[in-house]
């Protein structure tokens, strides 16, 4: 291999690395020039970054079973659930946010625990197994709701996630910043995230190097419940309010971002700051596009336009090869 | 049968492979009627052969080969065996476990193109009829992952066998390739009852065995290759076993004189004590510091199975391993436990089982290793990058950039990595089963010295291959296995290719007594 050819593949591996940053760039110079005295504005972006923290968040949620080669679609339930706990017991009941809060913090875990009971104890296909589980939770917080929005948070919870700020943008961009660091320092950095990688994309390979495949993988359900149900927290606080419904609305999105992300950053991986940029590039795009006046179905396009040809893009990159994600 | 015209004749088939001649223009016939044993060594042209006639090879021009008296066009499409009369049954069966046994049975029918639906009731009548026409009594609507290993082999056989009735040759020629190596003794009587009754039917079979008693048995004649040639044509009556030895060996063995010596001046290190599983009889092993010693065995004998249950890879019924004084038990071992123990096993099935293309090949090669790599509670990514550097460098990978996926280096490079991979844990026990697998001659000797380094500095190796020349090259014991236990043993000057394989073939019977004698 020549040297000039070595230097246009290090080229074209960075390239494909930011290209997806760099998309993001163009929308939002596109809607700039488009709608500048709207779109181009602090405030604008402030509520962007704010309102899609939940989003970021699930997402995020997402990407740790996804490498460890599980799915869990039951991350966009716990958001509801976890928000009506403090719906119920908060709002209704009166109950501390103190006591409230940790117990909304641990519905994520029992679900991931029972997640992984069916799916690496009972050995059920992750799909299946979450398929189910998000329906029953969907069921739980419609019987606790009443199937109705619940009002009347205690302030300190809007005021930790909405209302503060550090340069202009809410406390709760700040949170999904963290848990992106912290996942992205596990991934990166420890030698579990090395053997996620592993039990991910070869399971045999995994056990056979000594690795406790379903300790970990039971690690990876965990950490999605947990995460979630603080999207969860996150969500409530952003709105004040507990929604039975839009866990699942959020759902979809968040896998596109996180298969998204996979083609930036760190291509051919789920990484968290590939999942970051995705979530707010598809913000970025719908909020223009809400701004043109376009209808709401345009946003649906958008969504599922962006996701597939960004992965198409980068499938003829690598000259379409089989996918292999982890 | 003589003067009658052959179901498959075969004139002058040779196959080159870039220069070296695989196949060097065979030529037998197998008579209708008649199953015909067809024998050799890895590395005779047998399986070279097999797939000229699957469609897989095309045989060098100028020669030929007839069916039922009509001269093919060659090479042969994989999709014309119906119409030419010739169906295979391969070792794997070619059988979908999770769909019924009459799906199995009637694919071709059910999946027929010309067809707007399917008549259910017909085709469990034509599966039933088909079953009964041989006295098997299977039941159509299971699935066949709930059969045995006999009945699956059962259901393959009668599935070619309706095919071939269903073609235009009426019967035909039924190949089987190797179905019975994992079998147990009554699975095989079965097998060849249903063999006799097909020859009945007017079908002839070409048999395909390693296991000469059951050549023996079953065939009326047999061809022998060596070395792409055809160097015997017997008939089976008129024959000792001796004779199929000879031939396929390439000279006449001394019959079972085996000197076992002790290993001189080296000392006992690890003690394998009852190791046991479904297809490994209750098996014992001193193993000596710095031996590299061989396990082998015609296919299907259980020498492969020994690693795997001494690593916690498969679950053994019983049996325990003596390692440096610490005893551990076989039965509720697992890999992690294994390796904390010192043991460390290189799995034959790369791809699957022992690296992640994937995956880069630092990743690959310091994976067992992270541990040591933690500083300040994080990973120290630049160590670990120029450990993975040296590494590679002292195994001789190329190229040396860990960054790499693993997919993207040849099988011989990969095959250091994870050799590399292993022995960087400097194991008291290594483990490797059939370390040279596709990988080229040149690497071959690196991996070789790389083995031999582990044991010069006093680790236990124990390889299982089915490559003699292999074994013959690196080990100072070879353990031979048949039907499931151990039935020899090699060592010092009796060590070489053809006395490996020798014994090999001669040992099945030795077995087949013991066996009997229980």
């Amino acid at each position: 291999m020549g040297e000039t050819s070595r230097r246009r593949i290090a080229r074209f591996r960075l390239f494909e690395r930011l290209a997806l940053l760099l998309a993001w760039a163009l929308v939002i110079a596109g809607f700039g020039i488009a709608i500048p005295g709207t779109y181009l504005t602090w405030q604008n972006f402030s509520t962007l970054f704010t309102s899609q923290a939940p989003a970021a968040l699930l997402a995020l949620a997402l990407i740790v079973p996804l490498t460890a080669g599980d799915y869990d679609l039951s991350v966009g339930a716990n958001v509801t659930l976890s928000a009506m706990v403090i719906g119920v017991l908060n709002a209704q009941m009166g109950w501390s946010l103190a006591v409230v809060l940790p117990l909304s913090l641990s519905t994520g875990l029992v679900v991931g625990a029972v997640n992984t009971f069916f799916i690496v104890f009972v050995r059920i296909p992750s799909l299946v197994v979450t398929l189910g589980t998000a329906s029953l939770i969907t069921g739980i917080v419609q019987w606790l709701s009443n199937s109705s929005t619940i009002g009347g948070i205690s302030d300190w919870l809007p005021d930790m996630v909405g209302g503060g700020q550090i340069f202009g943008i809410s406390y709760a961009f700040y949170y999904a910043l963290i848990v992106a660091a912290a996942i992205w320092f596990v991934f990166e950095y420890t030698p579990i995230g090395r053997r996620l990688l592993f039990v991910g994309r070869g399971r045999e390979v995994a056990r056979l190097s000594g690795i406790n495949v379903g300790l970990v993988r039971a690690g990876c359900l965990l950490v999605s419940g947990l995460v979630s149900s603080f999207a969860g927290i996150v969500y409530a606080g952003i709105l004040g309010a507990a929604d039975p419904f839009s866990g699942l609305t959020f759902l979809l999105p968040a896998f596109s971002a996180a298969y998204l992300g996979a083609t930036s950053i760190v291509p051919g991986r789920f990484n968290p700051w590939g999942t970051l940029v995705a979530v707010y590039f598809l913000a970025s795009g719908i909020v223009g596009l809400t701004m043109l006046g376009i209808p709401l179905w345009v946003t649906n396009i958008f969504n599922g336009a962006a996701l597939i040809l960004a992965v198409t893009a980068s499938q003829f990159a690598r000259g379409r090869e089989e996918i292999d994600l982890g | 049968m003589v003067g009658a015209v052959p179901a498959l004749s075969v004139r002058n088939i040779g196959k080159t492979f870039g220069g070296a001649r695989a196949l060097k223009g065979i030529g037998f016939d197998v008579a209708p009627g008649e199953v015909h044993g067809l024998l050799g060594q890895n590395g005779s042209g047998k399986s070279t052969f097999v797939k000229i006639l699957a469609g897989f090879h095309a045989p060098d021009p100028g020669g030929e080969i007839s069916l039922h008296g009509r001269a093919v066009a060659l090479p042969l499409r994989a999709g014309s065996f119906r119409k030419l009369g010739l169906a295979f049954v391969h070792q794997h069966l070619g059988l979908v476990p999770s769909l019924t046994v009459l799906e199995n049975l009637r694919v071709s029918s059910i999946t027929a193109r010309r067809k707007a639906m399917i008549d259910w009731r017909a085709e469990r009548r034509a599966g039933r009829e088909a079953f009964d026409r041989f006295g098997i009594r299977i039941d159509v609507a299971a699935r066949v992952a709930e059969l045995s290993q006999v009945d699956r082999a059962l259901v393959a056989i009668v599935r070619a066998f309706e095919e071939l009735r269903g073609g235009e040759a009426g019967v035909g020629l039924l190949l089987l390739d190797e179905p019975t190596p994992f079998l147990p003794k009554e699975g095989v009587d079965k097998l060849f009852a249903l063999m006799r009754q097909m020859t009945a039917h007017g079908a002839s079979v070409l048999f395909i065995s390693h296991d000469i008693d059951e050549i023996l048995e079953i065939t009326d004649r047999a061809t022998v290759l060596r070395d792409g040639e055809v160097v015997g044509s017997l008939v089976t009556r008129d024959s000792r076993k001796e004779d199929f030895v000879e031939r396929i060996v390439g000279r006449r063995m001394e019959r079972f004189a085996s000197d076992r010596r002790p290993a001189s001046g080296k000392k006992l290190r690890a003690r394998l004590e009852g190791v046991r599983d479904v297809r490994l009889q209750t098996t014992s092993l001193d193993l000596h510091a710095g031996e590299i010693v061989g396990l082998t065995g015609l296919i299907g004998s259980g020498y492969e199975r020994v690693p795997y249950l001494i690593f916690g890879a498969n679950p053994a019924q019983g049996g325990r391993l003596t390692l440096d004084g610490t005893v551990l038990d076989l039965t509720r071992i697992t890999p992690k436990r294994a390796m904390r123990a010192g043991i460390a096993l290189l799995p034959a099935d790369r791809q699957r089982a022992s690296g992640v293309g994937g995956l880069s090949v630092g990743d690959n090669l310091m994976v067992l290793a992270l541990g040591q790599f933690v500083r300040w509670l994080h990973l120290d990514r630049g160590a670990l990058g120029r450990r993975a550097r040296d590494l590679c460098a002292t195994f001789e990978v190329r190229p040396n950039n860990p960054r790499l996926p693993l997919s993207a280096l040849s099988g011989g490079n990969a095959q250091k990595v994870l050799i590399a991979k292993w022995l960087s844990q400097k194991p008291a026990l290594l483990m490797l089963d059939e370390p040279t697998q596709g990988v080229d001659v040149g690497t071959r000797q690196q991996l070789f010295r790389a083995i031999k380094t582990a044991a010069q500095n006093g680790a236990v190796v124990l390889c299982a291959s089915t490559d003699f020349d292999q074994l013959a090259d690196i080990c100072d014991r070879v353990v031979i296995f048949a039907r499931g236990q151990v039935v020899d043993e090699l060592t010092g000057t009796d060590i070489s290719k053809d006395g490996i394989a020798a014994r090999c073939y001669a040992s099945v019977t030795l077995a087949s007594l013991a066996v009997g004698a229980v």
